[in-house]
C-alpha cells in the first residue's frame, strides 16, 4: 500500500487489543478494522452480508481452528481476518482494504 | 445345587466380582454373601478426591446390585479352612463354598514419633476425608490454615490438592529427590514441582518427617531438613500395603512384599480360595491400581462359572487427575527395556514436558512421560508395544500429536482400567449408544479413572455421533469447570485463562461466557479492561442490538412499578431522540432505534432521573414481574409487589449463564404468571411459595414447587442459594429447566442440595450472593463516569458525530421504524 491510497487515519491507542471500531472513508465506505492480540491490523468492509447492517466492527474477534477471524455480532459469521472469507460459507466473503500502522497511527486505504 | 461364594471386602474390586457374577452367573449357581468392614456400600475410590467438592458421598456410590447379600460395617475376623466357614466380627459363622479376599490394601504409616496424634490421618476412606475435613474446620486460627501430606507419589499429591479444596495450604513432604518418583523422571519432576507450586501446593523433596509434635491446636513437624512446618493436620501418603493378614493366619502363602500369592487363575493355595484386587500378590507383583483388580475379578467369575480364563497381565499406565496439572505416564516411562531410546521435548517457556521412549530400532512405542500437557495421552497409551509409523519425535511433537483414532487398530485397548478395545466401543456405537454416558453403561468404559474418555468422545466423532462437553475449540472445560478453575485458581483475565487452560485465542462461545462468569465472581465493570473485548456487543455496548444496528433502551423498572415522573422522563427521552417505544412483556418499556454514539446522550438522561440498566440485553436477571397484591387486589394475601422489587433490587446485575426471569403474585390466582419462571414466588395465607425452573419461550413449562409456606427471609436465602448454585454448576446458555432436568436427581436433588444443604455449601451460596449484592453498581452509570468507557460509544473512530448512512427509517402507527437494508447480499441460509 502506498500513502497516496491512504485515506484515513487515526491513533492505534483507540483500537482495543482483540476488538474492531469502524471507520468511514470517503464515498460512504464503512470499513472494520480489527486489531488482535499481537497488535496485528486488518481491515474488512463494516457490513455484514447476511444482514447487511453495518456491524462487522462490533464483533468478536478471536480464531476459528486457528483461523483468525471476527465474527458478526448479527448472526455469528465468522470472517477470516486475513482474506475476507467466511469461514462457515466460504462462498462469501468481506471486501478488504488495505491497513497498516505506522508510529502508532492506523492508515486505512481504498481498494 | 447352589453353592455359595463369600466375598471379603467390599471396595470396587469386591464390587466388580460381585457384578461380574451376576452377569455371567445365569443359571443362578452361585449365592452370593458380601462381607464388608466399612459402613457403605462399595464406592469410587478413584474418584475419592472428588468427594472435597460435594461431601455427598452418594455421589461415589457404585451401583446397587440385585441379589447380591452385603453385610455392611461387618469384619471377617477368623477363617476356618477345615470347615469352609467364616467367623464375622458379629459372631456369626458364613459358610462357603468358594471363597475370595478382596481385603484391598491399608495406607502405610512410617514409624515417625508423633504420628499417632490427633491431627494426622491417612487418605483412604470416605470416613478419613470427613475425619480431616473435621480437624480442618475445629482448626480455626488467624490467617491461612496449612496441612502437610507425608509422601509425593500420586496420591499424595491428590490428597494435597483435597487440601487445596478445603482451604488449606498443602506442604507436600517427599523423601525421594523429586516427586512421583514412580511414574515421572527427574526432566519431567522439575516441571511438574513448578506447576503444582503454582497450585499454591510448597514441595520438600529429599527430606522427611523427623518428629511430629502437637502444640495447642497445631501440629509442628520437624523435617530432617531440618524446615520446621506449623499446620493444622498431617496426611499421610507413603504407600500402601496389601491387607493379607487374614491370608497370614491361616497359612496361606504370601509375598516377600506382601499380598496373598495366587496363581494365574488367582486362586490361592487353597483350591477354594481366591484373592483378588490389590491383597493379591500375583507373578511376584502387587499392583496398586484398579485395572489390574478388576482384570482379577473377572478371571474369577470366569473360573467360578467353570472357565480357564487368566491374568492377562497389567498395564499400569497414570494420570495424575488434579485439575489443571497434566501429568501422565505409561509403559516403560523409564526406558527399562533394553537398548530402548529415548525422544525428549522440553519447553520450558510452554511448560510441557514430554518424552517417549521407544525400542532400539524406533519401530515400536515402550511408554512415555507427558508433564504439563497430557493431551497426547490417549492416543499414546493404547499404541504401547505397537509399531508407530514414521519419525517418533512426532509423537509428541508440538502441536504435532496428530495420531487419529482411526490409525488404531481395533484390538487396541482403549479403556485399560476395564479392558474395552477399541472394537468393543466401535460396535457398541453401531448398536446406538450415542454418547459417553450411553457409551459407559454398555461398555463400562470410562467409568473408572476417566482418563479414556477423551478417546470415547473421539471415537463418537469419529462415527459422526458429535458428544462434547467442552465449551469450545479453545476449551475442552464445560462451563461449570471452567468456572471451579476461574473459582479455584484465582485468574481473573481471559488471556492468563487460555494460555493456562486452554488454546488458540478464543472466540464468540468462550469469550462471552468467561466475561459471564467473571462477572459472576464480582471481577469490576463488565467494561474494565480487557473484560470489555470479550463482550457479546450487546454487552459491549450495554444495549440490545437490533436487524438494522442500532441498539434498544431497558430501563429497569423494579417489579413493574413507576412512578408518572419517571414515565414522563422515559417519554420525554423517546421523543427527543426519535425513540420507537413499546411495553414489553417484562411489564417494562423499551425504546428502539438508538445509534451507537447516541446511548449515552440517553442513558445519561435516565440516570440523571434516577433510573439505571435493565439489562435486557445481558444474560442476567431481567424482571421480577408482580401483581397488585394485597395493596390494591381484593383477593391478595401478601404484599407481592414489595416482594417483587425487593427481589429485582437483590439479584439486578446478577450474570447467569442464561437470562433469568422471575415474578411474584399475590395470591394463588397467579396474576404475575410467576410458574413460567425461572423462579416464581406465590404468595400463600401463611407465607410464600417458590417455584424453580419454570420458562416460556421456546419450549414453555411450568416451574415446580420446591418450598411452601416459608417466611420471607427464608423465602430469599433459598432464592440466594438457587441461583448461586444454578451459576456455578450449569452450562452456558442453559436455563434453569434445562439445568434442574440434566441434573442427577434432578428436583429432589436440588432441594437436598440448597434446603437440606447436604453438600454444605449453603452458606458459601450465601455469601456469595451477599458480595453481589454488596458490590452492585449501575454498569451504565459506570460508563458515564468514565471518559475511557465512553470513547467506545462513537460511530465512527475517524468521525465520531457522523451517523451511520446505512441506517435510515419510516414511520408506522405515528412512530419511526427502520427501512429494511435492502435485499440481503446473501439470503439466510
Ligand atoms: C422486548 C421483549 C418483547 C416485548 O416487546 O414484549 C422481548 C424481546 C426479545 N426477546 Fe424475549 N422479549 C420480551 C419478553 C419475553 C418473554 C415474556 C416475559 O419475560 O415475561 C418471554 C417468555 C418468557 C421466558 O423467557 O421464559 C421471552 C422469551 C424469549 C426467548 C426464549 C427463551 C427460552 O428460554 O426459550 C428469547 C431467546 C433467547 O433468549 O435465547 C428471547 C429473546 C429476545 C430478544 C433478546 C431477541 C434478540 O436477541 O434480539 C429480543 C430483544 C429485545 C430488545 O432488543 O430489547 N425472548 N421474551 C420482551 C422484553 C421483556 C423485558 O422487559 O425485558
Ligand atoms: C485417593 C485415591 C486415588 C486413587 N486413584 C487411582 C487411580 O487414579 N487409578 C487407579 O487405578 N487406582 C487408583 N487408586 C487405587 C484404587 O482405588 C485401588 O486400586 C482399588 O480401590 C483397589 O480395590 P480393592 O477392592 O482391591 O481394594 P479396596 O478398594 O481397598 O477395598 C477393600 C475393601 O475391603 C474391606 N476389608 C478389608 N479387610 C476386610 C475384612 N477382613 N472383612 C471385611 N472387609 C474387609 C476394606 O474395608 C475395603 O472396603 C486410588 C486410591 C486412592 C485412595
Ligand atoms: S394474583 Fe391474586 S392478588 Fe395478584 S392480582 Fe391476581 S388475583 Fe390479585
Ligand atoms: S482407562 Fe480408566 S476408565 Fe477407561
Amino acid at each position: 500500500m502506498t500513502a497516496t491510497t491512504t485515506s484515513v487515519v487515526f491513533p492505534l491507542a483507540r483500537l482495543q487489543p482483540n476488538r474492531g471500531a469502524a471507520v468511514l472513508l470517503p464515498g460512504e465506505i464503512q470499513v472494520a478494522v480489527f486489531r488482535t492480540h499481537d497488535d496485528q491490523v486488518f481491515a474488512l468492509s463494516n457490513i455484514d452480508p447476511f444482514a447487511r447492517a453495518a456491524v462487522m466492527s462490533r464483533g468478536i474477534v478471536g480464531d476459528r481452528g486457528g483461523v483468525p477471524v471476527a465474527v458478526s455480532p448479527m448472526h455469528k459469521n465468522a470472517f477470516d481476518l486475513r482474506t475476507g472469507v467466511c469461514v462457515d460459507d466460504p462462498d462469501v466473503s468481506l471486501e478488504v482494504y488495505p491497513v497498516r500502522v505506522d508510529a502508532g497511527m492506523v492508515m486505512v486505504g481504498a481498494p | 445345587m447352589t453353592r455359595t461364594l463369600v466375598v471379603v471386602g467390599y471396595g470396587m474390586v469386591g464390587h466388580r466380582l460381585a457384578q461380574a457374577m451376576r452377569d455371567r452367573d445365569v443359571n443362578g449357581a452361585w449365592r452370593i454373601e458380601v462381607l464388608a468392614e466399612e459402613p457403605r456400600p462399595a464406592y469410587d475410590r478413584v474418584a475419592l478426591s472428588s468427594y472435597v467438592d460435594t461431601w455427598n458421598a452418594d455421589d461415589l456410590t457404585l451401583p446397587d446390585i440385585d441379589g447380591v447379600h452385603v453385610r455392611l460395617g461387618e469384619t471377617a475376623l477368623e477363617i476356618d479352612r477345615e470347615k469352609r466357614e467364616i467367623i464375622t466380627s458379629r459372631g456369626e459363622r458364613v459358610h462357603y463354598d468358594a471363597l475370595v479376599l478382596a481385603t484391598g490394601s491399608t495406607p502405610f504409616v512410617p514409624p515417625v514419633p508423633g504420628r499417632d496424634l490427633p491431627g494426622c490421618f491417612v487418605y483412604r476412606t470416605i470416613e478419613d476425608l470427613d475425619a480431616i475435613r473435621a480437624a480442618v474446620e475445629k482448626a480455626d486460627r488467624p490467617g491461612r490454615r496449612a496441612g502437610m501430606v507425608l509422601g509425593g507419589g500420586l496420591l499424595g499429591l491428590e490428597a494435597a490438592n483435597a487440601l487445596r479444596g478445603m482451604g488449606l495450604s498443602p506442604h507436600v513432604v517427599e523423601l525421594a529427590p523429586r516427586l512421583m518418583p514412580i511414574q515421572v523422571d527427574e526432566g519431567g519432576a522439575g516441571l511438574l514441582k513448578n506447576l503444582v507450586q503454582k497450585l499454591d501446593l510448597t514441595v520438600h523433596t529429599g527430606t522427611s518427617a523427623e518428629v511430629i509434635e502437637r502444640d495447642g491446636g497445631r501440629m509442628i513437624v520437624k523435617l530432617t531438613s531440618g524446615v520446621e512446618l506449623d499446620v493444622d493436620v498431617v496426611v499421610f501418603s507413603a504407600g500402601i500395603r496389601p491387607r493379607d493378614d487374614l491370608a497370614r493366619r491361616m497359612g496361606l502363602a504370601t509375598g516377600a512384599r506382601g499380598g496373598v500369592v495366587v496363581d494365574e487363575g488367582c486362586r490361592t493355595d487353597d483350591e477354594n480360595i481366591y484373592a483378588i484386587g490389590e491383597c493379591a500378590c500375583i507373578d511376584g507383583m502387587v499392583y496398586g491400581l484398579v485395572a489390574p483388580g478388576y482384570a482379577m475379578a473377572e478371571v474369577v467369575a470366569d473360573r467360578l462359572l467353570g472357565g480357564t480364563a487368566t491374568f492377562p497381565g497389567a498395564d499400569t499406565s497414570t494420570k495424575l487427575k488434579l485439575l489443571g496439572v497434566d501429568v501422565a505416564s505409561f509403559g516403560d516411562a523409564h526406558g527399562a527395556t533394553e537398548g530402548a531410546l529415548e525422544v525428549v521435548f522440553n519447553d520450558a517457556v510452554a511448560g510441557t514436558y514430554a518424552k517417549v521412549v521407544v525400542s532400539d530400532d524406533a519401530k515400536t512405542l515402550l511408554g512415555g512421560i507427558l508433564v504439563g500437557d497430557a493431551s497426547a495421552y490417549t492416543m499414546l497409551r493404547p499404541m504401547v508395544g505397537r509399531a508407530i509409523s514414521g519419525d517418533p519425535a512426532a509423537l509428541i511433537a508440538p502441536a504435532g500429536t496428530d495420531v487419529a483414532m482411526g490409525s488404531l487398530p481395533d484390538d487396541a485397548q482403549v479403556c485399560s482400567c476395564n479392558a474395552v478395545t477399541k472394537a468393543t466401543i466401535k460396535g457398541a456405537i453401531a448398536g446406538g449408544c450415542a454418547d459417553v454416558p450411553g457409551l459407559k453403561s454398555c461398555t463400562k468404559a470410562g467409568t473408572t479413572c476417566g482418563s479414556c474418555v477423551p478417546m470415547l468422545k473421539q471415537l463418537l466423532a469419529e462415527a459422526g455421533v458429535e458428544q462434547s462437553k467442552a465449551l469450545c475449540e479453545h476449551f475442552e472445560y464445560s462451563r461449570a469447570e471452567l468456572f471451579e478453575i476461574i473459582r479455584g485458581t484465582g485468574i481473573r483475565t481471559f488471556s492468563e485463562l487460555i494460555a493456562k487452560h486452554g488454546k488458540g485465542l478464543g472466540c464468540d462461545l468462550c469469550k462471552p461466557a468467561v466475561a459471564s462468569i467473571l462477572a459472576s465472581l464480582g471481577n469490576g465493570h463488565v467494561l474494565d479492561g480487557e473484560q470489555a473485548s470479550l463482550q457479546d456487543t450487546n454487552d459491549h455496548f450495554l444495549a440490545n442490538l437490533q436487524r438494522n444496528g442500532t441498539y434498544s433502551v431497558v430501563p429497569r423498572i423494579p417489579g413493574g412499578e413507576i412512578t408518572p415522573d419517571k414515565l414522563m422522563v422515559i417519554a420525554e427521552v423517546a421523543r427527543d431522540f426519535g425513540l420507537y417505544t413499546k411495553i414489553t412483556g417484562g411489564q417494562r418499556i423499551d425504546l428502539f432505534g438508538a445509534t451507537v454514539d447516541q446511548l449515552p446522550h440517553i442513558w445519561r438522561r435516565l440516570v440523571d432521573a434516577g433510573m439505571e440498566s435493565g439489562h435486557a440485553y445481558g444474560k442476567a436477571l431481567r424482571t421480577v414481574k408482580s401483581c397488585v397484591g394485597t395493596t390494591w387486589c381484593r383477593y391478595g394475601v401478601q404484599d407481592s409487589v414489595a416482594m417483587a422489587i425487593q427481589l429485582e433490587l437483590r439479584y439486578r446485575g446478577l450474570r447467569s449463564p442464561h437470562k433469568l426471569k422471575s415474578a411474584v403474585s399475590g395470591c394463588a390466582r397467579e396474576c404475575a404468571e410467576a410458574r413460567g419462571k425461572d423462579f416464581g414466588v406465590i404468595a400463600t395465607e401463611h407465607g410464600w411459595n417458590l417455584y424453580v425452573g419454570g420458562n416460556g419461550g421456546f419450549k414453555p413449562r411450568h416451574a415446580d414447587l420446591l418450598v411452601s409456606d416459608v417466611d420471607s427471609e427464608t423465602l430469599v436465602r433459598l432464592i440466594d442459594r438457587f441461583l448461586m448454585f444454578y451459576i456455578r454448576t450449569a452450562d452456558r446458555l442453559q436455563r434453569t429447566a434445562a439445568w434442574i432436568e440434566a441434573m442427577e436427581g434432578g428436583l429432589d436433588h436440588l432441594r437436598e442440595v440448597i434446603v437440606d444443604d447436604s453438600l454444605g455449601i449453603c452458606a458459601e451460596l450465601e455469601a456469595a450472593m451477599e458480595r453481589h449484592v454488596g458490590t452492585y453498581a449501575d454498569e451504565w452509570r459506570g460508563v458515564l463516569e468514565d471518559p475511557e468507557k465512553l470513547a467506545r460509544f462513537t460511530s465512527f473512530v475517524n468521525a465520531p458525530g457522523t451517523p451511520d448512512p446505512t441506517i435510515t427509517f419510516r414511520e408506522e402507527r405515528g412512530q419511526r421504524v427502520p427501512v429494511q437494508l435492502g435485499i440481503p447480499e446473501v439470503l439466510s441460509r
